[in-house]
C-alpha cells in the first residue's frame, strides 16, 4: 500500500485499496463538519481569545456577508498576546487569503492540500464562495471509516439475502438455475464458469467443502465440453436447498463406449490438449469421486448428457476424502 | 510455513504484489497435469508446476490452492498476473526444476499435500 502521507502517484494507483478508492469517490461535503462557528472581522481580539478558550477552538474562519475573508488561528492569537496591543480587531491579526476547498470536490483533493501545506483545517466553500463547512484530517478519517462501514453493511445484507433466498420464497419446490454456454476450444475461458458456480454456492451459504467439491466436478465437466465436443455445450446448475444438480450437455460427437470413458487413464485427448495440462483421462473419474451420484448418457453420433448430483444436508464422507484438512 | 519462507528456500521471485508474510502455507504438491491437481490436492497448499497458463490459476481457484510456484523460470502472462491479483493467489518463479524445488521444501519440513492415487492403482 502506498505511503499514507503522500499523494498517490500513477504507479501507486495501480494498487489502489478500497479506502483509497473511497477518497476518490467521497465528496468533501459528505465528510466535513457543518454548522461551523465563525467570527466577524470586527470582533475584538479579547473576545476572540475568550471564545477560543471557552469553546476549545484551535482556529476559526472569519466571515463577512457570508464570504470567507480569513482565518484566525492559535498562532495569530499568540502573536496578538506577544505584541500586547490593546483594542485591536480580529481583522488586524487574522491570516488573509486562506487556502480553501470546494464542497463538491472529492476528499482526495483535500488530502493533497493537507499533504502539501501541513494545515490542520481547510474552510469549505460552495459555488457562491460562501463558507459551508470546515474540514480536518480527523473528519476525513471518520468519513472514510463510515463509508467503509456502509460498504461492509450492504455487502452483509447481500450475503444474507442470498443465503436466505430459499427461506424467503414459498413454493412447493424452489430452485435456482444457472446456465453457462461453453465454447469448443475456448481454453482461455476454461474454468471461468466453474469458478462462478463455486462462488455462487459460497454466496448461497454452501460449506467450503461442498463448494470446492462441486467446483472441481464442474471444472472437469467444463473442460470436457471445451476439449471433446463438436460445438461446445452447456453447463446447467440447479441449486435447491438440499441438493445441487449439474448437467453438462452437448450435441456431439458422443462417446462410443461409456464404461471405457469412465475408466481412469482412458483418454482420447490430442497432444495439444495434453500440453495444456488436461486430457490425462482423469476427468470423468474425478467427477465420479466428487459427486454423490453421476450418470453419463451418450452414444456415438449423438450428444452427451452428464448428470452430477450432490446432496447438501448430509456431511459426506467425500468431503473428508477430498478436503482432508 | 509462511510463504515468504517458501520463497527464500527456493530462491524464488515473487511476481504478485501480495505480502508473502501474511500467507500461511499448509503443504505442497508438484504436478504439471491439472487433472492430477484437481484429483489429489488438499486445500491451503502451494502448487509447484512447470505448466504456465491461465488454467493453472483457474485450477488453483477451484481447489483452494494458496500460492503457485512456476519452476524453471516460467513467466506468467499479463492475463495470469491479473487473475493472480483479483483472486489473491500469489505467483512465484524459481530457477530450480520441479524435483529440486520440491525436494528443498520437503527437506525443510513442508508437508506433502497430495493424496496418493486410489488404492488399487487402476490405471
Amino acid at each position: 500500500m502506498p505511503n499514507n502521507n503522500s499523494v498517490l502517484s500513477d504507479n501507486d494507483a495501480i494498487e489502489i485499496s478500497r479506502t483509497e478508492e473511497l477518497a476518490y469517490e467521497l465528496k468533501i461535503s459528505e465528510v466535513m463538519s457543518k454548522n461551523v462557528k465563525n467570527i466577524p472581522p470586527t470582533m475584538k481580539m479579547e473576545t476572540a481569545i475568550d471564545i477560543f478558550q471557552k469553546e476549545r477552538f484551535s482556529g476559526a474562519p472569519v466571515v463577512r456577508n457570508h464570504q470567507l475573508i480569513g482565518i484566525l488561528s492559535i498562532e495569530d492569537l499568540i502573536r496578538y498576546l506577544r505584541e500586547g496591543r490593546q483594542d485591536t480587531d480580529v481583522s488586524d491579526f487574522m491570516t488573509l487569503n486562506p487556502i480553501t476547498v470546494q464542497h463538491n470536490d472529492t476528499v482526495i483533493e483535500a488530502l493533497k492540500i493537507f499533504d502539501k501545506t501541513h494545515f490542520g483545517r481547510l474552510p469549505v466553500l460552495n459555488e457562491n464562495g460562501e463558507l459551508v463547512g470546515i474540514l480536518t484530517k480527523g473528519d476525513i478519517s471518520a468519513g472514510l471509516l463510515n463509508a467503509l462501514q456502509r460498504d461492509y453493511h450492504s455487502e452483509e445484507i447481500i450475503r444474507y439475502r442470498a443465503s436466505h433466498l430459499f427461506e424467503d420464497i414459498i413454493s412447493d419446490r424452489t430452485s435456482l438455475i444457472l446456465r453457462y454456454n461453453i465454447r469448443k476450444g475456448d481454453f482461455n475461458q476454461g474454468g471461468n464458469a466453474s469458478n462462478y458456480i463455486k462462488r455462487a454456492l459460497l454466496r448461497m451459504g454452501a460449506s467450503k467443502q461442498v463448494a470446492r467439491r462441486c467446483g472441481i466436478a464442474t471444472y472437469e465437466a467444463e473442460m470436457n465440453l471445451i476439449i471433446h465436443t463438436n460445438h461446445g455445450g452447456t453447463l446447467r446448475v440447479e441449486i435447491e436447498p438440499h441438493k445441487i444438480t449439474v448437467e453438462a450437455y452437448d450435441d456431439g460427437p458422443g462417446i462410443e463406449d461409456v464404461e471405457q470413458a469412465i475408466q481412469p487413464g482412458f483418454s482420447t485427448a490430442t497432444h495439444e490438449v495434453r500440453e495444456k495440462g488436461f486430457g490425462a483421462g482423469m476427468g470423468l473419474y474425478n467427477i465420479k469421486r466428487c459427486a454423490d451420484e453421476m450418470q453419463l448418457i451418450s452414444s456415438k453420433g449423438r450428444g452427451t448428457n452428464l448428470y452430477i448430483t450432490m446432496y447438501l444436508n448430509k456431511i459426506k464422507e467425500k468431503d473428508e476424502n477430498i478436503n482432508k484438512d | 510455513m509462511k510463504l515468504s519462507e517458501v520463497i527464500s528456500l527456493i530462491n524464488g521471485e515473487l511476481l504478485s504484489s501480495i505480502d508473502p508474510d501474511e500467507i500461511e502455507i499448509g503443504g505442497a504438491m508438484g504436478a504439471d497435469l491439472m487433472s492430477d491437481v484437481l484429483t489429489s490436492v488438499q486445500p491451503e497448499a502451494v502448487l509447484l508446476t512447470g505448466l504456465c497458463n491461465p488454467q493453472v490459476l483457474r485450477t488453483a481457484q477451484i481447489a483452494d490452492i494458496r500460492a503457485i510456484v512456476f519452476v524453471r523460470c516460467k513467466n506468467p502472462t499479463p492475463e495470469m498476473l491479473e487473475i493472480s491479483k483479483t483472486e489473491n493467489i500469489p505467483l512465484i518463479k524459481t530457477k530450480f526444476g520441479l524435483f529440486t524445488a520440491s525436494g528443498i521444501l520437503y527437506n525443510a519440513g513442508l508437508p506433502n499435500y497430495e493424496l496418493e492415487a486410489d488404492g488399487d492403482c487402476p490405471y
